[in-house]
């Protein structure tokens, strides 16, 4: 593997770019939801007034939190801006993507929610037992059909390093793959749950009934709030471009070419916005989902991703 | 030591794994010698065994005839990769919980109310010397003997507090699930001698040359994977494993599910790939089925337990399973003659046997350290342990990540590869093997999420959250011996998880020992920090880029965030709602954690519950979850046996003359039947 | 290997894979509006798939049958269930016998198992689209499967006119559709079945004031 100067600085400016775009998505995604449900819209850029606001203030510590509790915002950051930096949203020329291929990818969003929830149990109050528990909940059933999504496209990629799967789909030959569409299908439900969203979660929301991100950040104040609300925006970046990536490749530049990787910017920049307003359209259309619904919607995600895996072995292998 | 073959260290070694145990009953009651001089010998002995067995990797195998043994049937020994690797296991993990144990068996009320120090102290090392000529025999009758020597020393040490009716209850269980599959084992070496009509030639090398036909083949693949199965918890013969890992102290637990449990496997592995001398594909579907469903029961259960101890014995039912499920792929690809792929796929059974002694001990003795701290081990009354013992509860950490199976730490690194296998199964040249392969992967992906959910709720419930109990204010940090046998494991853990490409370059001889072809090359070809097990661009993985990238966001950010901004920390009551009567028992309980799996998934369990009424003068709620098979196969088994057994009280008659009857007729039947 | 597909083959693989999908989730489907527009919508992929098979192959009767599949399942049935169901007053969600997640489980199995059984079949075919007749079988079955473990009699009706869904996409793939007289013939009965069956719901609501199979238990003789 070569460290190309070129390379880096891409690499550099990638994770730049999802520092700087991550709270902007937010912010678009929210002004949409309001528009939507016809309400007075935010200003586009209250998710850096927010988390300048943050930064500010005090940090106040409950008296029973932890080392863990004081490190968990940080380690959730560091994982979610790793994960930003493996999957290619301009150019697939990534020094750091054979760092992780997607399965490690997993693997980091799981390392995320693993702290997550256990930085929600530290303090020990009912809300945080019941966001941990519910965010494993969540997780147990989301990341396998993550898992199952991932590897139907890397069976039909034959690899799973994220940079080589947007190459071979994106410059070759126009091909319809059925697979695709099951696991399209499964991989919005996951990201709708893994990010927070109505129908399974609300991220506007502070009622004990509902709520789990919320639940187990109940605690957190100044810079930890500001990491972990940062944090929360980088992985809906994330899996946004790994939706991209996985299914809407084209556009994202290959190595050694600048032209494209100009081209890129405003592509990304658009397919973010459609993406983003979409994302907004589901949950204005649709309601939060009892808890308990929350596994069976989950387990429809799962058995979805391996139907596609089936249908993935049976039309277009053979044939 | 010049000349001094590794084989012949290693005998050197059992022996003074066993002078060590003997000097025990030197001053069987003299804990601070024992603790403080015969344990720590008994870790720099098992270093010394780690070390060799690393050393003697590649090198060609090497045998030793020993003098003792039955008479005119010597023992037969023989070092080679596979043992190796297994030795290797066993040196640097037993190590890391003898330097453990020599902290632990220090406290008072451990040694005294049980079996004495001395007595503890030979059954430990006989342990380890045993399981130690488990992995060298070469020959059916030396293997025998180790292995009830090392099933009736470990269960010694399981019974270490016999005087509780329990304990001795987990015991006697654990000794007769361990018979019947060491008679399944029997078994299975004597049809591999080619049973009536065979060589009968006992040793590994005579059964190597006995050409068998299939069936007896398969009648010997699945003895063996029923005995061994028997031994490594696979279902559904797993009952003995959540009550002996309990019963025994906390060493006891970590040496048997951490070391103990793969000399099981090494079993299966070497009858499976080296014995039989053939391969069907429908032993691999077989293996790959139990397997499956072992994982899944073992993490379904994991996750429900109120107890920490047997919430880890049950996370190590599922770490077999999957185990065996990789072995299973294995021998698909084997038996299609895709060498390179059972390759892979066996590598991440070596790597998951490594990573799962490593993190599995650590946890197991990281509960002993709570259970000394607390005098507690329901996770109902602990919590917020991470304030009094910090030590424990971050090393406990490094554990629970490697459990869970997330990077950077050891348990990913053989998922990630056990996935890597099974997305070249569609690959197979079986018109529904290629099928349905591919989906045990969906599976092995739930498992190895569920097994997410059981690590959090035992990490969090234990050391994160208040104190359910007021006296757990009083606990104490693990000393020094026990935080460096801790340190030590947790270090094995980190080393595992960062390091696989260096990993992999030494385990690879066994590989290619058993299947001709091994990972190596291509391992070496990308350099020592990246896992590329097929090429760069189908599949990477560089933990420590990975490791490095994350530490250096942490420490980045947090030197700009205080750079800035500030670092002001206030402190203050957590929020309450505006309700002041909150204590730690608003926390989630164990139970209450869990719960929505046993919703979930209710069919899965067998459960009694109470729910208190509106009636109620003392409302409570209590759920107890039982094991299905215990209903569906042991009590049914149970009770023919004792019909059976009263059928045959018939015969006693407490008349001599008759008794002397019985005798007399059998011999005169069996001189009939056995005429030539 | 992918490379060689037509766009016509792939185009009839997305659209059999749509339907299976449809099937999925109608079996997840708990209300009973919802299921009749899922089930007007797999009838329009069906129709979309006729089309393709029509156009690749040239077959006109293949077009009939497109249009008939177009104009009776995409709109007429579902319009007549449609009323149906309002006329009734069938309220709320359908009732599963057996719960939600257990049944999907039971449909991967089945669709795994009508893979494998129409392998051998669909090697012996040489249509273009042979691959999907798994995907038929699979969508019979979870048709099937749905009949079994619902209780309302709409969904059963419902359940019943997917099958033939399933059906007819069998035999679009394996041999270019029926010939046009079965076909015509098979499309009257469905939709004189429909009727007749709407004409029943009313006789067994007014029997029983409920639309719940189950209630039929009471007619057998003691």
């Amino acid at each position: 593997m070569t460290f190309s100067l070129s390379g880096f600085l891409g690499q550099l400016f990638a994770i730049v770019l999802a520092l700087a775009l991550a709270p902007l998505l937010t912010g678009w995604v929210n002004q949409c939801r309001a528009w939507l449900q016809n309400r007075g819209a935010p200003p586009l850029l209250q998710p850096y007034y927010m988390l300048h606001k943050l930064f500010h203030k005090d940090v106040v510590l409950a008296h029973g939190a932890s080392s863990l509790f004081r490190a968990a915002p940080f380690v959730i950051f560091g994982c979610m801006v790793l994960a930003c930096a493996i999957i290619p949203s301009l150019s697939t020329d990534l020094p750091f993507a054979p760092a992780a291929d997607a399965l490690a990818l997993v693997g980091v969003f799981g390392l995320a929610r693993v702290f997550i929830a256990l930085a929600g149990m530290d303090i020990g109050t009912s809300f945080g037992t019941l966001g941990g528990r519910r965010e494993m909940l969540v997780g147990f059933l989301a990341e396998p059909a993550l898992l199952i999504v991932i590897f139907t496209v890397a069976l039909i990629v034959q690899s799973t390093s994220v940079a080589t799967i947007v190459e071979t789909l994106a410059h070759r030959d126009f091909i319809i793959y059925p697979s695709l569409a099951f696991a399209g299908v499964a991989f919005t439900m996951v990201s709708l749950a893994e990010n927070a969203r109505v129908p399974v979660d609300n991220p506007a929301t502070h009622l004990e009934l509902t709520m789990i991100h919320e639940a187990m950040i109940l605690e957190y104040s100044g810079r930890h709030l500001a990491l972990i609300e940062w944090a929360a925006s980088l992985k809906l970046y994330a899996y946004s471009c790994l939706g991209l990536a996985l299914f809407f490749p084209w556009g994202i530049a290959e190595r050694d070419n600048f032209l494209a990787l100009l081209a890129a910017i405003p592509l990304l920049l658009l397919k973010l916005g459609i993406g983003g307003f979409l994302l907004a359209l589901i949950e204005t259309i649709n309601a939060k989902m009892r808890i308990f619904r929350a596994p069976e919607f989950l387990g429809t995600a799962f058995l979805l991703a391996v139907l596609g895996m089936l249908v993935k072995l049976l039309l277009e292998n053979r044939v | 030591m010049p000349g001094l073959l590794p084989i012949d260290t290693l005998l050197i070694v059992a022996c003074a794994w066993l002078a060590i145990g003997a000097a025990g009953l030197v001053a069987p009651r003299n804990t601070r010698f024992i603790a403080r001089t015969l344990f720590p010998l008994g870790a720099l002995v098992g270093i010394v065994a780690g070390l060799v067995a690393l050393g003697s990797l590649g090198s060609p195998a090497q045998t030793a005839v020993l003098a003792i043994g039955l008479p005119d049937l010597p023992f037969h020994l023989r070092l080679d990769n596979l043992s190796a690797v297994f030795v290797l296991l066993l040196g640097i993990v037993s190590a890391g919980i003898s330097i453990y144990a020599a902290g632990y068996f220090r406290h008072p009320g451990q040694g005294g109310q049980g079996t004495a120090p001395g007595v503890l102290c030979v059954e430990y090392h006989l342990f380890l010397a045993s399981m130690l000529m488990v992995l060298l025999a070469d020959d059916a009758y030396a293997f025998m003997v180790a292995w009830e020597t090392m099933a009736l020393s470990s269960f010694f040490l399981v019974t270490t507090d016999h005087r509780h009716a329990a304990i001795r209850q987990a015991g006697y269980l654990y000794l007769l699930i361990a018979h019947v599959g060491a008679i399944a084992i029997l078994l299975s070496f004597g049809v591999m001698t080619g049973g009536v009509g065979g060589s009968g030639d006992y040793t590994f090398a005579g059964m190597r040359a006995q050409e068998l036909s299939p069936f007896w083949g398969s009648v010997a693949f699945l003895l063996a994977l029923f005995g061994f199965g028997a031994k490594a918890g696979l279902l559904p013969v797993h009952v003995w494993l959540p009550e002996a890992h309990p019963a025994a102290p906390s060493p006891v637990s970590a040496l048997m599910s951490g070391v103990m449990l793969k000399t099981a496997i090494y079993g299966l592995l070497r009858v499976s790939f080296d014995l039989v001398g053939m391969t069907l594909w429908w032993w691999g579907v077989v293996a790959l089925a139990i397997g499956l469903l072992t994982a899944l029961f073992g993490v379904f259960y994991a996750t429900v337990q109120s107890d920490m101890k047997r919430l880890l014995a049950y996370s190590s039912i599922e770490n077999i399973g999957l185990i065996a499920v990789g072995i299973g792929l294995t021998l698909i690809f084997h038996a299609y003659a895709m060498e390179a792929l059972a390759a892979l796929a066996l590598t991440a059974v070596l790597y998951h046997c490594l990573a799962h002694a490593g993190f599995k001990s650590l946890l197991f003795l990281c509960t002993g350290s709570v259970l000394h701290a607390t005098k507690e081990r329901s996770l109902g009354k602990l919590g917020g342990l991470i304030g009094p013992m910090p030590w424990v509860a971050w090393l406990a950490l490094a554990g629970v990540i490697a459990g869970a199976g997330l990077p950077p730490l050891s348990g990913f690194v053989s998922e990630w590869l056990l996935l890597q296998g099974f997305l070249f199964s569609p690959g197979l040249p079986h018109p529904w093997l290629n099928m349905v392969v591919p989906v045990a992967a969906a599976i092995v992906a739930l498992v190895a999420a569920l097994a997410g959910f059981a690590m959090v709720k035992f990490y969090g419930i234990i050391f994160l959250g208040q104190m359910r109990e007021p006296a757990l204010k009083d606990a104490h940090d693990a000393g020094p011996w026990e935080r460096l046998g801790l340190v030590w494991l947790g270090g094995l853990t980190l080393l595992l998880g960062v390091l696989p490409g260096t990993i992999i370059l030494r385990i690879d001889a066994a590989t290619q020992q058993l299947l001709g072809k091994g990972l190596a090359d291509r391992v070496a070809e990308n350099g020592w920090w990246m896992l590329a097990p097929i090429s760069p661009e189908r599949a990477s993985y560089e933990p420590l880029l990975f490791l490095a990238f994350i530490v250096a966001t942490l420490l980045f950010g947090r030197w700009l965030v205080r750079r800035l901004y500030h670092g002001r920390v206030r402190r203050s009551p957590a929020w309450d709602c505006g309700y002041h009567f909150q204590g730690p028992r608003a926390q989630d309980t164990a139970e209450g954690f869990s719960q929505p799996i046993r919703r979930i998934f209710e069919p899965m369990f067998r459960m009694e519950r109470h729910f208190p009424t509106l009636r109620d003068k003392e409302p409570y709620y209590s759920v107890k979850v039982e094991d299905h098979f215990w209903y569906w196969l042991y009590l049914p088994v149970a009770r023919a046996a004792a019909w059976v057994s009263t059928l045959i009280t018939h015969l006693q008659g407490g008349r001599i003359a008759v008794y002397l009857m019985y005798s007399f007729v059998t011999l005169i039947l069996l001189l009939l039947v056995a005429r030539p | 290997m992918n490379a060689v597909i037509p766009l016509s083959a792939q185009l009839i693989n997305l659209f059999a894979s749509v339907i299976l999908l449809l099937a999925f989730a109608m079996l997840a489907q708990r209300r009973v509006l919802k299921l009749i527009d899922l089930f007007a919508l797999q009838g329009f992929t069906l129709f979309l798939s006729t089309l393709v098979v029509a156009v690749k192959t040239g077959q006109s009767h293949l077009y009939y049958s497109a249009a008939l599949t177009l104009t009776l399942k995409a709109f007429l049935l579902p319009w007549i269930l449609h009323r149906l169901v309002r006329r009734l007053h069938v309220k709320g969600e359908v009732e599963p016998l057996i719960n939600i997640p257990t049944t999907m489980l039971i449909g991967i199995a089945l669709v795994m198992i009508s893979f494998n059984v129409a392998l051998p079949i669909s090697e012996l075919s040489s249509s273009i689209a042979r691959g999907t007749l798994g995907i038929a079988l699979a969508v019979v079955m979870l048709a099937f499967l749905m009949m079994i473990t619902r209780r309302k009699a709409v969904t059963q009706v419902v359940g019943f006119l997917s099958m033939e869904n399933g059906l007819f996409l069998a035999a679009t793939s394996a041999t270019y559709g029926m010939p046009m007289v079965v076909e015509l013939g098979i499309a009257l009965d469905v939709l004189v079945g429909v009727i007749i069956l709407g004409v029943f719901f009313f006789q067994i609501r007014d029997q029983f004031d409920s639309l719940d199979i189950h209630h039929m238990e009471r007619l057998k003789d003691n």
